[in-house]
């Protein structure tokens, strides 16, 4: 392994980080949104949206997100109609097409494991809630929402990781990012090994910056799992 | 005394034999060869509908494995593996369209060529890079590189702001890298196939690729609106033309290869072939 080589491949490779991060950024963000709607679509109990949520998610976690990539960025653009629809700026650029193809397939992921979340607090809370007198609204911000993102999170936390490591499919729609640069610096120094280990290594930084910020989510959601706060305040009444 | 010389004698006989040992080895003798193409890059090489392979450079190998008389296995690969590929041994012989680069000729060894078409411009009809000027003049980087430059300063003007779509490590993309990259914006596809999509559906305003390639492309049914513009260019970094791509150390084989496309030549097969893939005549001069 040539040191100096991998050096200079290190820096070329950390121009694309932004792109690799914004891909990732992008589609994990307008992904939970959707993931979110398609997760309470499920559980509404209306049979027309239970049943578009469970279409969506066998198509989109039943098919290669590769096949999903190339669908939307080659096999829309071969539509006349797609051309000259007020869609199509967003689907000419490739960008825009691979956080569209990443977001959809994110979605599907996790409106499973929302569904999951949501689905893990035990209905007597809710019940219990409601005796207290809470609107549906209050009982999800207060009762279902912060139990479900806790039992949410680690599987959430690994589909956010796939995600990253996804983005190195949009270097085939001519994205320069991480994946995309390191085939052209092999493509012109035919150099395999530097090239691959170096990438390799930014994608593991990335991906354990992540994993840390996760942990710490984890460890904010989880009061119970932390030392227990000093009482100072001494005890009064039946104290004797 | 004559003992001892004796010894010696048959000492240095065995010296002698030892010597000549690696030499032998490397007068391994070719009788099966595996030779790897790209499978998507009409007419050099496609895959039929049928998946099997077909093109010039598939009918040409026949002719060479023939007149080499080896048994030839050809294989598809992607295009951008190739190189680190052979140097692996995963095959003997690359005959993909590649061109006998300076770049190229640093990690591989090549063959003489068999074919040399240039590389040229396409465009959309209607389009204004239609009107392109220097239509079909060849502008050789060898030996005329300052009218190839003076033509590039020409076209400047009218390709400035466009974005231009190139194969990934492609000739076309180093040329495009070496004289245009100033002016246009340039996205990298992974097949031909996939920039001439681009083009039709209007991403990318223009592409540059083997006039070879360019010619077969706009006669299909999907690219009725793509047409050839522009003038072309060839040697210099562009190449000799396609070359068959070695290993290094296999020299033997280069001498097979180099014998076979003299003889290919010789016979007329390489312009046959051509003739009736290409539609013009390739025949390296």
């Amino acid at each position: 392994m040539d040191i100096k080589f991998a050096l200079e491949t290190f820096w070329s490779l950390a121009a694309a980080l932004p792109l690799t991060l914004e891909l990732a950024a992008t589609s994990i963000v307008l992904g939970s949104v959707l993931a979110l709607g398609l997760a309470l679509a499920r559980l509404s109990g209306i049979l027309a949206l239970d049943l578009f949520a469970r279409v969506y998610v066998f198509l989109f976690r039943g098919t290669p997100l590769l096949v999903q990539i190339f669908l939307i960025y080659y096999g829309l653009s071969q539509f006349p109609a797609v051309r000259h629809s007020i869609f199509w700026p967003i689907l000419r650029e490739p960008y825009w097409c691979a956080v569209l193809a990443l977001m959809l397939n994110t979605a599907a992921y996790a409106s499973e494991i929302i569904r999951g979340g949501l689905l893990s607090v035990p209905h007597g809370q809710v019940e219990a809630a409601r005796a207290c007198g809470m609107g549906r609204f209050m009982i999800f911000r207060r009762i279902v929402m912060p139990q479900a993102l806790r039992q949410a999170l680690p599987g959430y936390g690994n589909e956010m990781i796939s995600m990253v490591k996804a983005t190195s499919l949009a270097s085939i729609i001519t994205l320069m990012e991480i994946t995309g640069v390191a085939a052209k610096l092999i493509s012109e120094s035919y150099r395999v090994i530097e090239v691959f280990v170096v990438a390799g290594v930014i994608y593991l930084a990335i991906n354990f910056a992540l994993t840390r910020l996760v942990a710490f989510a984890e460890h904010r959601l989880n009061p119970q799992l932390r030392a227990p706060l000093a009482i100072s305040a001494e005890l009064k009444g039946e104290a004797h | 005394m004559k003992k001892m010389t004796a010894i010696m004698a048959s000492a240095l006989a065995v010296a002698a034999g030892l010597m000549s040992m690696p030499a032998q080895a490397e007068d391994k003798k070719w009788t099966k060869i595996t030779i790897a193409t790209e499978g998507a890059f009409p007419p050099y090489n496609l895959t039929k509908a049928d998946g099997t392979l077909d093109g010039y450079e598939i009918e040409l190998s026949k002719y060479l494995c023939d007149h080499m008389k080896v048994e030839c296995t050809i294989i598809a690969q992607s295009f951008d593996g190739l190189i680190p590929a052979l140097n692996a041994g995963k095959f003997d012989a690359i005959m993909a369209g590649m061109s006998a680069t300076e770049k190229r000729k640093e990690v591989i060894d090549f063959s003489m060529s068999y074919g040399s078409t240039g590389q040229a411009f396409a465009t959309l009809k209607g389009g204004d890079l239609e009107t392109l000027p220097m239509k079909g003049e060849l502008f050789s980087l060898a030996s005329n590189e300052a009218g190839a430059r003076k033509a590039v300063d020409e076209l400047k003007p009218l390709v400035e702001g466009k974005t231009v779509g190139v194969q990934t490590a492609s000739i076309a993309a180093r040329f495009i890298d070496e004289y245009l990259k100033d002016v246009v914006e340039v996205r990298e596809y992974k097949t031909t196939e996939q920039h001439d999509l681009d083009l039709v559906a209007g991403r990318v305003d223009l592409v540059m690729a083997s006039m070879g390639y360019l010619k077969t492309a706009v006669e299909k049914p999907a690219n009725s609106d793509m047409v050839i513009v522009g003038p072309r260019f060839q040697g210099g970094f562009l190449g000799a033309g396609s070359s068959v791509g070695l290993r290094k150390s296999d020299t033997e084989l280069k001498a097979l290869f180099d014998d076979a496309i003299a003889a290919a030549k010789a016979d007329g097969t390489i312009k046959r072939l051509s003739e009736k893939w290409f539609g013009f005549d390739l025949t390296p001069q």
